[in-house]
């Protein structure tokens, strides 16, 4: 970094290595030997796919990597007010952490702990590092609260996590960490596990915090475009290097390293749809984006319908009281057409029903109104038995390719299975000739056939859900936030490939995600959901540029949109 | 769509069937190799194996059959502690007397200490005493062809001791050679060979203890297995019948079961011990199942067109076998040593079998007279087994925790 605002910056990382022992011969170094400052009054971007040591090395400023596996180089420095934290006494780093430095994680809802109340929580900050005691402490975390945007704070104070929503509980968790006015706030992917809207307002807060405090703060993220809303200075690790960093214009505009230009190019933009995503490897090997050219998406009224909803609606009951029940409307009255060869989009946020209209459609939930139109008959109603045979041909991906998959079978049983259940197939020779194929279709070797699922990364693994799903020759493919756990890179390579197979066969796609640039790119119709019901649908193109209902247009202007000028690079 | 794939294959260049691979280590392997990895585990590994070895090569016939044989004098000391044992006269009374006589008149020594020493023993056991049969007995050993069914007329227990009486004989006819004065780990008050009762002790200690957890594992698991998956009233109806059983005082239970039984054997323990001991196994299973049944891979496979038999036993199963296997080996533990209580407390093993509780239980009144080793023996067998395997199930644990392997496989 080569200017840092005043003088000296505040943490300097000298050389950092990290290494994990994985048994007793081996050992597997996670960060190898970085550099970098973070000025004071700054927010520093700490940006890297999974596997990047992004989060190792925020851990080892802290001094909470778990000391059994994990070995910090004592030649490294992370120096802090003079002071190299390396083999620091942990009596030392303890009084530093919550004082001078402090962490945001991402996960609120496990970061709080749910037996005590927020302000106990909150007033427990502040007797241990500023000694505050009774009322003063209760009255400094009411005005704390206040500060980070919570309603009515001496109210709140008082409520349990459970009882505070998610965005309400990362607020709380960020009221904590400011609470001793640390000169360093570390925020680890502070906002992955939050909807957009409420994902703007904490990025908002924690910019405006940063600026009324004078702090600086390390904002580690895998989003490259939350990164150009917030970061003054960015820095790009891959693979426990760092490949660049600079101030976030320099990278952003100019970037020298062909990993960050593939990162910057290969995350579907809103106002782009390429036939095909650039993927990291165009870059390394040189080629540079291939296919740049636009994709028409859309439906016309002439489409073939291939399933046909009508007033869907799904209830979960909850029992209250003695002979009570609770009514809960997860879904109600959705009504849409699905053309056949093309991708409906469903987006909304946490909580709007979505999931439960993919699940309910595959009969993995009962609906409890409604009707499904597929070749003429309604699928919600027929009988388990008949169902059987419709079965296969709505398939669904699931979101989190880590769970979705058996552990203790090979490949090759999971891609097998789905044909002996349906007779797909004369022998199991067939079968396996069959699956051999799909495994080539979908781009894995052929020798992923005899292993087990966790000798595969996640982009493999959704591969792997993908082939399952085809050998039952589907007629509609559900994705459920089918590439949302998926690093950038590897998510441009998925969605490469969904679109690849419906233009070779024709499939439906329900594609329901959270990711409004994702579905952008992906989708011919969108259709916005909220509260478990229809907001809009209508033609991607239309609905993102010409959003009719508020609550659309309050959803799309959530949307991080990076670095202003990461647009007009990719334009030319 | 269909056409498509049916055409791609008719396309398609005939396939390689077999693809050269290397076979990806499974849960299983991965686990061995970490226990392999494992000193404490390996070590309680081999000990345990040995005892089991032990046990299947005593259960062939192979060791230790002849272990019913009166191979010493009564209460003959241990070879290694042949000068200690006289030296302890004021344990007992008849301590020295004891080594004087039993030379002498090896056949009837145990008459000579305590005429009716056997029988009564045998009515100890046998739980009911009747004074007829006491009375009758003195006349035993002198008058071996006694009239039998007189005798039974007065004495349920007649045929027994006709029993015992006739293989005594027979013993005593069959090894006119001279009783040893010691035996390696001693003898008891017959002069059995104690080393040998502890290893055919071992046999029906061990194999209690595995059957009747297999038993107890397999019923827990199947119980377990249903009621988390169905969930609902399936889920109500185990959950008060496992409810029921664990308001119940164990041992009470178990008395109870036994006196429903109505009769002594392994089988018995066993199924007692099966019977009352799968509620643990019951409840851990089910909330196994109850929290697999929500994954997204059994969703996947009910996509897929999956029975629900196929997801509980195919699919859920191999993922919650390793709890299962913990739990088996748990249980082993636990079992060997009610056995022990059992047959200790006299509501195990019948009389003519031995096992660690029942040398305990004879050891109670050899201690009086001094004669340790009886007790010593079945507690340092039991207790090394039973260390082993409680160590050895620590390790398995450690193997096959998954969090452990999501850190290997990282």
């Amino acid at each position: 970094m080569s200017t840092t605002r005043s003088g000296d910056p505040l943490v300097s990382v000298r050389n950092l290595r990290v290494s994990f022992r994985l048994d007793r011969q081996t050992t597997f170094e996670a960060v190898k030997g970085i550099t970098f400052d973070i000025p004071r009054n700054t927010t520093v971007a700490l940006v890297g796919e999974s596997g990047s040591g992004k989060s190792v090395t925020s851990l080892a400023m802290l001094g909470l990597l778990p000391p059994e596996n994990s070995i910090v180089d004592p030649a490294s420095e992370i120096i802090l007010g003079g002071r190299n934290l390396v083999g620091l006494p942990l009596g030392e780093l303890r009084k530093l952490r919550g004082a001078e430095i402090s962490m945001i994680f991402q996960e609120p809802m496990t970061s709080l702990n749910p037996v005590f109340t927020v302000g106990w929580q909150l007033e427990e900050v502040l007797r241990l590092h500023v000694g505050m005691s009774g009322r003063a402490a209760r009255k400094r975390a009411v005005e704390l609260l206040r500060e980070v945007g919570i309603p009515e704070p001496e109210r709140r104070i008082d409520a349990y996590p459970s009882q505070l929503s998610g965005g309400q509980q990362q607020r709380v968790m960020i009221a904590m960490a400011i609470a001793c006015e640390p000169k360093l706030l570390i925020a680890d992917e502070p906002t992955t596990a939050l909807d957009v809207t409420i994902q703007k307002q904490i990025l908002e807060l924690i910019g405006s915090l940063q600026k009324r405090h004078e702090m600086s703060v390390l904002f580690i993220t895998h989003d490259l475009a939350v990164v150009g809303e917030i970061a003054d200075y960015v820095v790009v690790m891959r693979n426990g290097e760092i490949r660049e960093q600079g101030p976030a214009k320099a990278v952003f505009e100019t970037p020298k390293d062909t990993y960050t230009k593939a990162l910057l190019l290969c995350r579907p933009q809103l106002d782009r749809r390429p036939t095909r995503l650039p993927v990291i490897d165009d870059f390394i090997h040189g080629t540079g984006p291939q296919h740049m050219e636009d994709r028409r998406r859309g439906v016309r009224p002439s489409d073939p319908i291939v399933l046909d909803v009508k007033n869907l609606g799904k209830s979960f009951f909850s029992r209250e009281g003695l002979f009570g029940k609770r009514e809960f409307k997860a879904v109600k009255n959705v009504s849409f057409q699905l053309p056949k060869g093309k991708t409906l989009g469903l987006v909304g946020e946490s909580g709007s029903g979505k999931t439960t209209v993919g699940l309910t459609l595959m009969r993995l939930h009962e609906a409890t109104t409604g009707e499904a139109f597929f070749e003429g008959r309604d699928l919600l109603s027929m009988s388990p038995q008949d169902f059987m045979a419709y079965k296969r041909r709505i398939q669904i991906i699931f979101q989190n390719p880590y769970a979705s998959l058996n552990p203790r079978f090979t490949v090759g049983q999971i891609v097998v299975e789905p044909m002996s259940i349906h007779g797909i197939g004369k022998s199991a020779q067939e079968r396996t000739d069959m699956a051999f194929e799909l495994l080539n279709k979908v781009g894995l070797p052929e020798v992923s056939f005899y292993k087990y699922p966790h000798e595969f990364s996640g982009g493999q693994r959704q591969r792997i859900a993908i082939a399952r799903c085809l050998t039952m020759r589907p007629d509609i493919l559900i994705c459920d936030e089918s590439v949302s756990a998926l690093d950038v890179s590897v998510q441009a390579q998925v969605l490469n490939l969904l679109q690849d197979l419906q233009d070779e066969y024709k499939l439906s796609y329900i594609f329901i995600s959270h990711d409004l640039a994702v579905v952008k790119y992906i989708s011919d119709q969108v259709m916005v959901m909220n509260d478990g019901e229809i907001v809009e649908i209508a033609n991607s193109d239309d609905i993102y540029r010409h959003p009719k209902m508020p609550y659309t247009q309050r959803l799309l202007s959530s949307i991080p949109r990076g670095w202003r000028g990461e647009r007009t690079r990719a334009a030319d | 769509m269909a056409t498509d794939i049916a055409a791609l294959r008719d396309r398609a260049p005939p396939l390689v069937r077999e693809i050269p691979h290397t076979v990806s280590p499974g849960l299983w392997v991965l686990a061995w190799r970490r226990l392999k990895s494992d000193r404490v585990g390996m070590v309680s590994l081999v000990i345990v194996a040995a005892f089991i070895v032990m046990m299947i090569l005593s259960g062939a016939g192979l060791i230790a059959g002849d272990w019913n044989r009166e191979v010493g004098i009564n209460y003959a000391p241990p070879s290694f502690a042949e000068e200690a044992a006289p030296a302890t006269p004021g344990a007992g009374t008849q301590g020295p007397a004891l080594t004087e006589i039993a030379p002498t008149t090896p056949e009837y020594h145990s008459n000579v200490v305590d005429p009716i020493g056997d029988v009564i023993e045998k009515l100890r056991e046998g739980g009911a005493v009747q004074p007829p049969a006491a009375s009758g007995a003195p006349a035993a050993p002198s008058t071996p062809a006694a009239p039998a069914a007189e005798e039974k007329s007065v004495d349920p227990l007649a045929d027994v001791m006709a029993d015992i009486r006739a293989g005594k004989s027979a013993a005593a006819q069959a090894k006119p050679e001279e009783r040893k004065a010691t035996l390696p780990f001693g003898g008891d008050k017959w002069g059995r060979d104690v080393l040998k009762k502890t290893i055919k002790g071992s046999e029906t200690s061990i194999f209690v203890g595995l059957a009747a957890a297999a038993v107890a594992t397999f019923l827990g698991t199947v119980f377990g297995a249903f009621a988390g998956y169905y969930g609902r009233w399936v889920d109500d109806f185990f959950n008060w019948f496992y409810s029921v059983f664990n308001s119940i005082p164990y041992l009470l239970l178990i008395l109870a079961v036994a006196a429903v039984l109505q009769q002594k054997g392994m089988l018995t323990i066993i199924l007692i011990l099966g019977l009352t001991g799968w509620t643990g196994v019951f409840r851990l299973i089910r909330a196994e199942y109850l929290k697999h049944k929500s994954r997204e891979y059994v969703q996947a496979a009910d996509a897929i067109g999956a029975s629900n038999g196929r997801r509980m036993f195919i699919h859920i199963f191999p993922n919650i076998s390793h709890v299962v296997l913990v739990q088996l080996s748990i249980l082993v533990v636990g079992f060997i040593k009610a056995e022990v209580i059992l047959s200790f407390l006299g509501f195990g093993v019948p009389v003519d079998v031995v096992s660690w509780g029942s040398m305990l239980n004879e050891a109670q009144n050899e201690l009086i007279l001094g004669k340790w080793w009886q007790l010593v023996a079945a507690t340092i067998a039991m207790a090394t087994l039973v260390t082993a395997f409680s160590l050895f199930t620590d390790s398995l644990r450690d193997a096959l925790d998954p969090k452990l392997k999501g850190r290997a496989g990282a």
